[in-house]
């Protein structure tokens, strides 16, 4: 019978097999996220919105793609500041309703879907998107259309320096300045004292990513300063085939300290890999990203070897704040795991919604001129991950810079530098050698 | 220099060896069926989810496991076969192919995100840090297994192809499907056990890319443009061209990095154009494969 089809209805049958299934996973995932993530809604613009009814938010967040695993933790940073603030009556009385579209990591679809979210849905207010990389892109679109970008995860100079942003100063990221994140790293090898930096050699891989070369470039350009030689100095493609011929190329140099500009897990945990092939273990390893990750960077790299692994960050689980407290605990008890896997993405998405929540109740609407105004007023706001107050181009000058490491068996992941600071350990200044 | 060129031939040999396992399934189908399976990064990850679930669930290693994760994407890869490729005909069937494969990896990117989350992986047994020292080099175990099981899966496939009955059927199908039907090979039954076989190769693909990688559900999408640039490279269909040209290409990217990492793409790229320039059909084209 079927052999008597045509040959575009056997095709039928297949492409229909596929999108009923494609289709049935669609709506499996989009079910699972609805009761948090709300629908969207026309209820406002830019300039003026309903008064009544919910405030209606919009984010592109990576889902899919290169960054979903950040992605994935934003969406539950902002859903579980949505579900906090919604249990507390809202802002300003009205309920918050989040929009999340997926923009698969991809710069042209983060920009596609913010028009999407601003022009079509008519959202009330934008939050930004994961990375630097998206962040630039997707904030020209919100300054066209008047909105403010109150943003977590895009930090590098190349957000803040976009034609629209110095237009339009829509740009406001409530976490630590990329740039200057390795800073306190910087300071604690000058602490070593002049004679001792000059017998030090350093490694400076990067992805080619404008969240990684910036802050590992400062680091090159102090520490060289300082007299710490440069044995190695490269940037890879973020998307290579291997990481291995550049990290056996630093290994083969030997550097006392290396300094990776990495921006996801797969990225350390294959520099980590190929030295301990080499037997290489360096004095001091610091990466951009992906030690940041709790939970899910001692499981790829084994909790023996994450020891002394090191991170610049604004944020920890165990950070002596109270709504940092109330907002782990929560976090634990809705998602599960423990307070030291839980990912700093979570707190910097918790923190954009803190800061919008501050800033729509202090202005007593949406209006998102008013909002912008606002936030450059030189107000100081509060947030997980502490003060937060914007200067002209919406860089957080209040943040701190601090450097966590793993330790005891990556079992902590603890406060280090400064040195001295509140809630500062002892470092452990010499990592101990690979576990195979 | 000269140590530095030798590490990066040596390394490029070795990463070479784990891109032709996640190759070798890929121009296999392509030869047989015409197929462009677009779902291949993502059955590489599917392989090293199978692999990783093994080894935390029930601790078994991963180079054991694959006496079960090898017969499991088998029956998976007929299973896709049969749900979905087989029922695709006419002229358009080869651009039909490229979108149902597509919407394959889809579903199954999307139900490996659902068992496992977004987080990234990696399989981690003892001996994945350890390293043997060989003239001066250490060379990671991982990869000297690695690109053994390359050696060794294609020339089973080879010898499967060229050295039994069911081989010379699909050599007959890869040559003129028509004439394979009128002399009586059962068409179908070739191409399910082929599409199956070349999904079940890639399990070992996907178990090394594990244990050298960490991955997620959508780790599949980096994959396969290198995938299919060595495919085309080694003449699509040629199971020992997928191996020389994963050599070949992951060695001058290797190399290029001593240099300029950040070039080491565009100079793959580029050696392929060169290449298909001076030699359409690949290193080792369609038309010699058919003809041997």
């Amino acid at each position: 019978m079927s052999a008597n089809l045509p040959w575009f209805s056997r095709n039928a049958v297949a492409l229909g097999a596929v999108a009923l299934a494609v289709g049935a996973l669609a709506a499996c995932s989009s079910s699972s996220s609805s009761s948090s993530t709300g629908s969207a809604a026309a209820t406002g613009s830019a300039s003026s919105s309903s008064s009544s009814g919910p405030i209606t938010i919009g984010a592109s967040l990576s889902l899919t793609g290169d960054f979903s695993a950040d992605g994935q933790a934003y969406k539950q940073g902002y859903n579980l500041w949505v579900k906090d603030v919604n249990a507390a009556g809202g802002i300003l009385g009205r309920q918050v309703k989040l929009t999340i579209l997926d923009d698969q990591s991809d710069p042209n679809q983060v920009v596609t879907n913010y028009q999407t979210l601003i022009n079509t849905d008519h959202v009330d207010l934008t939050f930004g998107p994961f990375s630097s990389l998206l962040t630039a892109p997707a904030s020209a679109v919100a300054a066209r259309n008047g909105y403010a970008f109150v943003e977590g995860a895009g930090g590098a100079p190349t957000v803040f320096d976009t034609q629209s942003n110095e237009a339009d100063h829509n740009v406001f990221d409530v976490s630590l300045p990329v740039a200057d994140e390795f800073l306190p790293f910087v300071d604690y090898i000058a602490s070593l004292g002049a004679a001792k930096d000059k017998t030090l050699t350093a490694a400076y891989p990067s992805a080619n990513d404008p969240f990684a070369i910036p802050p590992v470039q400062l680091a090159q350009a102090k520490l060289s300063a300082l007299g710490v030689k440069t044995v190695y100095s490269k940037v890879f493609p973020e998307e290579t085939s291997s990481y291995k011929p550049a990290a056996d190329q630093v290994a083969a140099a030997k550097p006392d300290i290396v300094v990776l500009g990495s921006t996801d897990v797969p990225t350390v945990s294959s520099f980590m890999s190929e030295f301990a092939q080499d037997h290489f273990t360096p004095q001091l390893f610091i990466a951009a990203a992906g030690p940041d990750q709790g939970a899910a960077f001692t499981k790829a790299v084994g909790a023996g070897n994450a020891t002394g692994m090191m991170v610049p960050d604004g944020w920890y689980p165990g950070y002596a704040n109270a709504t940092s407290k109330k907002m782990v605990s929560e976090y634990v008890a809705q998602y599960g795991g423990t307070a030291s896997g839980v990912n700093a993405d979570i707190a910097e998405a918790y923190s954009v919604g803190q800061v919008v929540n501050q800033a729509i109740t202090a202005v007593g609407s949406v209006n998102n001129a008013k909002i912008i105004s606002y936030l450059h007023s030189g107000v100081t706001l509060q947030s997980v991950q502490g003060a937060v107050k914007f200067d002209a181009l919406g860089e957080n000058a209040s943040s701190d810079a601090f450097v966590f490491q793993w330790q005891d068996s990556g079992k902590n992941f603890d406060q280090v530098l400064p040195v001295g600071a509140t809630g500062s350990v002892p470092i452990i200044a010499t990592k101990p050698a690979w576990q195979s | 220099m000269a140590r530095e060129i030798t590490q990066a031939i040596v390394d490029g040999v070795l990463i070479g060896g784990v891109y032709a396992l996640m190759a070798v399934g890929l121009t296999l189908i392509f030869g047989v069926l015409d197929i462009i399976n677009i779902a291949q990064g993502v059955l590489v990850i599917l392989g090293a989810y199978l692999s990783y679930s093994l080894f935390t669930k029930a601790h078994i290693d991963p180079f054991i496991g694959l006496l079960i994760t090898i017969p499991a994407m088998f029956v998976i890869g007929v299973f896709i076969h049969w749900a979905f490729i087989s029922r695709l005909r006419g002229t358009e069937r080869t651009s039909m192919t490229l979108l149902v494969t597509y919407a394959v990896g889809l579903i199954i990117e999307g139900i490996l995100f659902k068992i496992y989350g977004a987080d990234d992986v990696q399989i981690n047994p003892r001996y994945v840090n350890s390293s043997v020292r060989i003239f001066g080099f250490y060379v990671g175990w991982v990869y000297i297994w690695g690109f053994i099981l390359a050696v060794v899966l294609v020339a089973v496939v080879y010898a499967l192809l060229y050295r039994t009955r069911f081989g010379r059927s699909v050599r007959a199908v890869m040559q003129d499907e028509t004439a394979a039907r009128l002399v009586g090979i059962s068409v179908n039954k070739v191409a399910a056990l082929t599409f199956g076989i070349g999904v079940a190769v890639t399990a070992a693909g996907g178990e090394v890319f594990g244990l050298t990688n960490a991955f997620n559900a959508n780790s599949g999408y980096d994959l396969i443009s290198r995938l299919l640039s060595i495919i085309i490279l080694g003449g699509m269909g040629s199971v020992g061209g997928a191996l020389g040209a994963s050599v070949f290409m992951l060695t001058l990217e290797s190399v290029v990095t001593i240099w300029q990492p950040n070039w080491a793409v565009a100079v793959y790229y580029a050696a392929l154009v060169i290449v298909l320039v001076y030699r359409p059909t690949g290193l080792f084209g369609r038309k010699a494969v058919r003809a041997q």
